[in-house]
């Protein structure tokens, strides 16, 4: 009776795998792709196509001063993408992170400013009452079992009256303190930017070349070499080009006033990413929260808590939301009641879908809400350049975020059609 | 054979408030055997299944695990013993890999790493174990898997596991006809091995084809527990629908004294 008919499986599995070259990567890569498994391919397309639109309409788009500008814009919005992207693995959204980032930046203008606390205590309040937002959203979703869009509609709703409460009508509240003010407004020197980029370059190259070596010593199927040398390479070109431009005398006039130099947020955002990446892809935390995300059920028989995911991914994401306000905070050099108001909220989850995150839940990667950011902040950016006004820009933000919604439902469909993913 | 059941139950019964779901049933399961669960729907299978998981409690009656009384309070205390059910839902990940779901909520790490290395190989050396071939790269992901793929990998994760007792429901549902002999194959491959496994299915042909014993519920009650090779298609299907079969013989019933006359007395 068992028989081993097999015959429809004519694909097999061996203990030794086979070494693939450069050229069955590339192969393998492209039939992905064309299996429904895009990747960061749509963000990095649409940043290039937009990049270029720009520059030929304005060419002062293509400025070093430009360039600079893209990063202090949009950090704010891809501060808090980074933090939705937990969110939206879960298939949750978080309606509150923009308003929750104006809570946390009131609370640290609050307390610098009025009350004269020392700028670390008053950034570890404002954390902290970023962390306490995401414990009670989360507590009330996992554990009353209120849907996630209900909780954080109502968040949205009641974030905006704190914040009027906390900075007293419509008053504006200045923030002075230099160490939270530098953010934003000053640039490392040219020196340690190029140090921080060796630094960055170095590391990665390290992980990968041992996992490279580890894998191939134990026999398990690597990418080859080629390919695993052309990343780093890849990463120390798109770097270290972005460290010389951002080195570029922005100054009209450098003997008055020097403006050269990463600007300080750049490696706050560099090592946030790096550390929620390495949270989401490397530990077990991150792996449950994947399969929460992926199939609750399957979680929770694994032996999951299911529950405490939930609630830990609203306090990462209002956490992060507490950074972007400060970061916020640091750009304006002030807090009203705006701050984190108006589109914030909607870039950020813009960004992190435009990066390839699904609203559907299971998929998503911290990269996206970096890509995604920087697709928003050069439409912000570029749209700004071009006298644009309000409405042409709203318009134009909408139409690349439905573009970005259907490419991850046509690429969904196709997937479910080839049975990929 | 061996003569200690790995697990048995005597006198178990189950009721959901008025609704009596299972009756003083007897169930023993061997190692290195596949015991068939057969009955028509609603005849107390998955319940059965689930009181031994520990996702259900029971209101009389006892568990012997390798002759030890045990208690099963909940699920842990199932997975202790080495218990292990594939759900006919299959509890899997769609957006994680194999290695990734077959280590799920059991990840090996060093340090505060996943150790991916490792975990790939054992999961490698597990499918080897099991002459499992027809899986292209452990990095799948499982989404582009076919359903007995999918069975197989769900199956190897109880093994990878040390499962002692493998309960298996429905693997064969939804499954074409390649497909399901391979996971036959598989199912008599975990008995091969040493496990006790209890497969429940409505297909006589997949029942015959691999089990060593058959276990019939008609209506909440064990009606007969027999070698497989000791009865034939037609007595079998008559025990699901009438839960009896004048045609068997009374040496093929098991521990014969806790019976009511062989045959069940209706509804009440």
């Amino acid at each position: 009776m068992i028989t081993q008919s097999r015959t429809d499986h004519p694909e097999t599995w061996s203990a030794v795998p086979a070494r693939t070259t450069l050229d069955g990567h590339v192969r393998s890569y492209l039939a992905r792709l064309r299996g429904g498994d895009m990747g960061a391919l749509p963000a990095i397309l649409g940043l290039v196509v937009l990049c270029a639109f720009f520059s030929v309409l304005r060419p002062n788009f293509l400025t070093a001063g430009n360039f600079a500008n893209l990063f202090t814009q949009g950090a704010a919005v891809v501060l808090i993408a980074m933090g939705l992207v937990f969110v939206l693995l879960l298939g949750e959204i978080d309606l509150s992170a923009g308003f929750a980032s104006g809570v946390c930046a009131a609370v640290l203008a609050n307390l610098l400013t009025l009350q004269g606390w020392p700028w670390y205590l008053a950034t570890t309040a404002a954390l902290a009452t970023g962390a306490a937002i995401g414990l009670v959203l989360g507590f009330l979703v996992a554990k009353v079992g209120i849907p996630s869009f209900v909780v954080t509609l109502a968040a949205f709703l009641a974030f905006q009256g704190i914040m009027l409460m906390l900075i007293k009508g419509g008053t504006t509240v200045a923030v002075q303190a230099a160490p939270i003010v530098a953010i934003e407004n000053r640039n490392l020197s040219p020196l340690v930017g190029w140090l921080l980029a060796a630094v960055a370059v170095a590391g990665y190259g390290v992980t990968q070349l041992r996992r490279y070596h580890t894998r191939r010593t134990r026999d398990l199927a690597t990418d080859p070499l080629s390919v695993v040398l052309i990343r780093i390479g890849g990463l120390a070109a798109v770097v270290g080009a972005a460290v010389y431009v951002l080195n570029v005398e922005r100054s009209l006039n450098s003997l008055i006033s020097s403006n050269r130099g990463m600007p300080v947020v750049v490696p706050l955002i560099a090592v946030l990413f790096v550390a929620l990446s390495f949270v989401l892809s490397r530990t077990a935390y991150g792996r449950h929260l994947q399969a929460v995300g992926g199939n609750r059920e399957a979680a929770h028989r694994a032996g999951i808590s299911v529950d405490r995911i939930r609630i830990s991914v609203f306090v990462i994401c209002s956490s992060m939301a507490a950074v972007g306000g400060i970061v916020a905070a640091s750009r304006f050099s002030s807090v009203d009641a705006t701050t984190g108001g108006s589109d914030v909220l909607l870039y950020a989850v813009g960004a992190a879908v435009i990066g390839g995150t699904s609203l559907f839940g299971g998929k998503g990667r911290v990269v996206d809400a970096v890509l995604g950011g920087a697709v928003v902040a050069v439409i912000d950016n570029g749209m700004g350049l071009m006298d644009a006004s309000s409405g042409v820009k709203y318009l134009f933000t909408g139409l690349v975020l439905l573009l970005a919604a259907g490419v991850d439902a046509l690429s969904r469909r196709r997937a479910a059609a080839t049975g990929n993913r | 054979m061996s003569e200690t059941p790995l697990l048995e139950l005597r006198g178990v019964d189950k009721s959901f408030g008025p609704v009596q779901v299972l009756r003083d049933v007897d169930f023993a399961v061997y190692p290195g055997e596949v015991t068939a669960l057969v009955g028509d729907n609603g005849a107390g299978k998955s319940t059965l299944v689930k009181c031994i998981s520990g996702i259900y409690g029971t209101d009389a009656g006892e568990f012997f695990f390798e002759g030890r009384p045990v208690t099963i309070n909940g699920p842990r205390d199932a997975a202790g013993l080495g218990i292990d059910v594939v759900y006919q839902d299959l509890a899997l990940c769609d957006n994680l890999d194999i290695v990734q779901n077959m280590f799920l909520g059991r990840e090996r790490r060093s340090g505060l790493v996943l150790d991916e290395p490792t975990m790939e190989e054992l999961a490698a050396r597990t499918l080897a174990e099991l002459s499992v071939r027809t899986i292209g790269s452990l990095r799948q992901h499982v989404s582009s898997l076919s359903g007995g793929q999918r069975q197989t990998v769900a199956i190897a994760k109880a093994v990878l596991w040390n499962s002692r007792l493998v309960i298996l429901d429905e693997p064969m549902a939804a499954l074409g006809v390649a497909q399901t002999a391979q996971v036959l194959e598989l199912v008599r491959r975990l008995a091969d091995n040493g496990l006790a496994v209890v497969l429940i299915s409505h297909n006589m042909n997949d029942v015959f084809a691999v089990s060593d014993r058959i276990a019939t519920l008609y209506l909440g009650q064990m009606v007969a527990q027999v070698r497989t090779t000791d009865v034939t298609h037609a007595q079998v299907v008559e025990l699901i629908t009438s839960g009896r079969s004048d045609s068997l013989g009374a040496n093929g019933r098991n521990d014969g004294g806790r019976r009511r006359n062989g045959t069940v007395g209706g509804l009440e």
